[in-house]
């Protein structure tokens, strides 16, 4: 219904515009001179005022709709259902009217709930169609008002250009809307988490156990909700991967940078750039697929139990995933460095590699520590690699051929088929995300300031 | 200047110093030699991956199928309603008339393990789509289920004992015995296109993810594009300076390094769990991608509107425009090819995230492509991540099958992007 109601508001909007370009025409024949905005201008004034209003209108109430209905149907059951009743039993009744609605029967519903059902469907249906009307009205007496503004001495143009800057500033808006969308719905589910787990607990206890009693009289499985184990998995896996991704990017845009002609940058570079651009869940492929077994192959080949899902393997092509990021920005970082600097000490009969290490790399130092970090904030960030290669079970341990468990992972696993979120299970998930949020966050405001202050000596 | 004077003629070529200059020159070689040796592990890495893919993949792109005359007899179909015959008898009595000397009911079952196991739905949608077969024989070329697929293509070995592999001695002579009549055939997979998604590796198929994923990047580029353009222009073009625009600006460049599986809390606490909006829909899948790519957009704008000479901007001016006309009349025309490359770049990275979409619930097993914005659907990403954790053998040449494929879309899409940026961007 919202997509014609939509359709609707463009072909209305687009009449507008030809109604209000025909004043405009009209002014423009009578006297060109004295009439301030173009044709296009005055049918853009109508338009604005006729679709905006109305797409505002379709917005708020598509979004405001359910809940409010929700209420509505809460309220008008009988008080014996409602009184006294937890919100998680009225989201059940919800739930299940619902599926009454959408004809999915489990048993034999009562008979307050299939009366309820046909209240729903009855005002789903005249919500609809009251919002045809309204929107509808809306436009009709919006267009004649619009209309009746124009004149030849009318400002349509500036009135347009207001609007238009407006909606950009809105858009722009729509940035930090997003952040503080992500903070609010962080903090609030974790601290609903914190309800039930102490904080404490949560950053420096070292028992991961993220189930909970399906029933009141379970025994087992109360659930330890100590998240370090957790994160001294994702710092290994991390670590690993840095190890791998650093010396080779690295030494990727020094040799790109220093001694490479034009053909062979031509040829790397495109590939790094597929390396980059290849989607993180291929790379979780490979790892199972290849390199899994490789390891395990050479592990046993020298005697060493591998495990299945060792931090080593998850590390590694984490770590071939972050070369190009490591070495794009490496290479942003040296080629900033004046080149004069590099021709005096050329100049002063330094061989190239003499000119890297002790000129080159250390005037760059602050950008390449600041790629660095953002590599890190990468990694910690990354999912699909150790969802699919990592393991799920959080041991304490640093060593690169067992099996580890990330943030990530454990928020992947903890989320995957629930939608409830008022067990201590799901809400870790929020937690754990609150703390990615902030350390990623950290170290990408860290690593962005280093690289301005880096760049600011340059320039 | 001679203030410093040579007291002696250094000898440049003693000994010492061809010694210290070899050294020197050395170190120089060896960093040199240890950039070729980074470049080719990353080269060779790369190289290993797209190997490992195709040599496990480009299997799936060919099925082994069997051809079979189905009899339908009319005591096992109604002619009035064809739907509801008897079809699991009828495929039974087609291949028992193959291999008459076939006893037993687990024999008899063993042999129908050969064709895949929607066999009779095919057979009945044949007869519904033509009920003048009832009477007479149907000839189709169907699936072979997925063990004797991998038999057909060497995956599973002869030679293994009996016990350790998924075919038995007997089925190997029956599926020889087929291939001897001519019944075998390793045609292209179609289906791995046209089929949705199965929990049978020979039926499985991309078109449930493909659809999903052409639904959700639909939703994402009209919600992108638009904000993305808009907020850029009012950023770069009109924007005073002041402490709102670089908290705008900060923001933006922090949110392009948000780790992504956060955006997929952001969905499933806000989009899922606060407006209601359905589970696993491409329409929420689209707008979390959205928000992704979103900072990518905007960057990437402004970088191609600065691109355009202050001197279009001041022409324009001079000759009586107003600032939103200098904007919308000449600037904006002029970085748009820019503007288009990144959005494509932009839209083949949102095509190959996974992470978000798997929190918002688009890694169901669903059987059917969706059939709007607001259904149920999977999107490639997400597809290959349900295969690449089945059980089944078969769906391992699936996966990679499924990858080649995206793989085959992002480079498409900056096949595009390069070609736009060549043909179109200019320099001033």
């Amino acid at each position: 219904m919202a997509g014609y109601v939509v359709l609707l508001i463009i072909a209305m909007s687009l009449i507008a515009y030809f109604v209000g370009r025909s004043s405009g025409l009209k002014f423009e024949r009578a006297n060109a001179r004295s009439t301030h905005s173009r044709p296009g201008y005055h049918g853009a004034f109508v338009a604005v005022w006729v679709g905006i209003p109305a797409l505002v209108l379709v917005l708020l109430w598509t979004f405001l709709q359910g809940p409010i209905v929700d209420r509505l149907l809460i309220a008008s059951l009988p008080d014996q259902m409602t009184v006294g009743a937890s919100q998680a039993q009225l989201d059940l009744y919800l739930s299940e009217i619902q599926n009454v609605v959408a004809g999915r029967l489990f048993g034999e519903p009562t008979a307050e709930i299939v009366a309820a059902a046909e209240r729903l469907e009855r005002w789903n249906e005249i919500a609809r169609w009251a919002m045809l009307v309204v929107v509808a009205a809306i436009m009709i007496i919006a267009l004649p008002f619009a209309r009746a503004r124009l004149a030849p001495r009318f400002r349509a143009r500036n009135n347009v250009e207001r609007v238009m800057s407006a909606l950009m500033i809105f858009c722009s808006l729509v940035a930090i809307v997003t952040t503080l969308g992500i903070v609010v719905s962080l903090l609030f589910e974790s601290f609903r988490f914190f309800e039930k787990v102490p904080v404490t607990e949560f950053l420096f206890g070292t028992n991961w156990e993220p189930q909970i009693p399906m029933r009141d009289d379970q025994v087992a499985g109360l659930g330890a909700f100590g998240a370090v184990p957790v994160f001294t998995g994702t710092l290994l896996i991390a670590l690993i991967a840095m190890l791998v991704a650093t010396p080779i990017g690295l030494l990727t845009a020094v040799y790109l940078v220093e001694y490479a002609d034009n053909r062979v940058r031509k040829i790397v570079k495109p590939i790094m750039e597929m390396l980059a651009g290849i989607p993180t869940v291929v790379y979780g492929f490979f790892a199972v697929l290849t390199v899994a077994p490789a390891v395990r192959d050479f592990g046993s080949g020298i005697g060493i139990a591998v495990s299945p899902n060792a931090a080593l393997v998850a590390g590694g092509v984490m770590g071939i995933m972050i070369i190009p990021f490591i070495s794009s920005l490496s290479d942003d970082a040296i080629k900033a460095v004046p080149s004069s600097m590099r021709d005096g000490s050329l100049a002063m009969g330094a061989t190239r590699s003499e000119t890297m290490i002790r000129v080159l790399l250390p005037a760059a130092l602050p950008g390449i520590m600041g790629g660095i970090l953002l590599a890190v904030s990468r990694a910690i960030g990354e999912t699909m690699i150790v969802v699919m290669a990592a393991g799920l079970i959080a041991t304490l341990t640093f060593d690169p051929l067992d099996s580890v468990t990330t943030v990530t992972v454990q928020i992947v696993t903890l989320l995957i088929g629930d939608t409830e979120f008022d067990n201590p299970k799901t809400l870790a998930a929020f937690a754990l995300g609150l703390v990615l949020f902030i350390v990623t966050l950290a170290l990408n405001v860290l690593a962005l300031s280093i690289v301005r202050k880096y760049r600011e000596k340059y320039e | 200047m001679a203030d410093t004077i040579l007291r002696e003629n250094i000898d440049w070529s003693n000994s010492r110093a061809l010694a210290h200059r070899r050294r020197r020159h050395a170190a120089d070689r060896r960093l040199q030699i240890s950039g070729i040796v980074a470049i080719s592990i990353a080269v060779g890495l790369l190289g290993v991956l797209i190997v490992s893919l195709i040599g496990t993949g480009y299997k799936a792109f060919v099925q082994t199928m069997v051809t079979l005359e189905f009899p339908i007899d009319p005591e096992l179909v109604d002619a009035e309603s064809p739907a509801d015959g008897n079809y699991r008898l009828i495929v039974k009595n087609a291949m028992h008339a193959l291999f008459p000397d076939v006893e037993g009911t687990s024999n008899l079952k063993a042999l129908n393990e050969v064709l895949t196991n929607n066999v009779q739905f095919m057979v009945r949608d044949a007869v519904v789509a033509d009920p003048s077969l009832i009477g007479g024989a149907v000839t189709l070329t169907v699936p072979a289920s997925d063990p004797f697929d991998q038999l057909n293509k060497g995956e599973i070995d002869r030679d293994t004992p009996e016990a350790q592999r998924r075919v038995k001695d007997q089925q190997i002579v029956w599926f020889d015995a087929l291939d001897a009549q001519g019944r075998i055939s390793l045609p292209f997979n179609w289906g791995l296109f046209f089929n949705a998604d199965s929990r049978f590796p020979e039926l499985a198929g991309l078109s449930g993810a493909i659809v999903g994923s052409f639904f959700a990047l639909l939703v994402c580029f009209l919600i992108s594009f638009p904000l993305g353009i808009a907020a850029a222009i009012y950023l770069e073009e009109f924007a005073p300076r002041n402490r709102w625009t670089d908290v705008i600006e900060v923001n933006i460049n922090n949110l392009a390094a948000v780790p992504s599986i956060v955006f997929g809390l952001l969905g499933l606490a806000v989009f899922l769990g606060f407006f209601g909006l359905p589970r696993s829909a491409p329409l929420v899948g689209g707008m979390v991608l959205s928000l992704m790519t979103l900072p990518t957009m905007i960057i990437v704008t402004r970088a191609a509107l600065k691109a355009v000479p202050p001197s279009i901007r001041e022409g324009a001016l001079g000759m009586g425009a107003s600032k939103h006309q200098v904007v919308m009349h000449h600037v904006l025309p002029l970085a748009m090819p820019g503007i288009l490359t990144g959005t494509i770049i932009g839209m083949a990275q949102a095509l190959g995230e996974t992470a978000p979409l798997l929190l918002i619930g688009m890694n169901a097993f669903l059987t059917s492509p969706p059939g709007g914005i607001l259904d149920a659907s999977t999107a490639l990403p997400t597809q290959i991540f349900i295969w690449a954790d089945s059980p089944e053998r078969g769906f391992v040449a699936r996966t990679s099958a499924g990858i080649l494929v995206l793989l085959g879309f992002l480079m498409v899409m900056n096949a595009i992007a390069i070609f736009l940026r060549q043909r179109l961007e200019r320099t001033w």
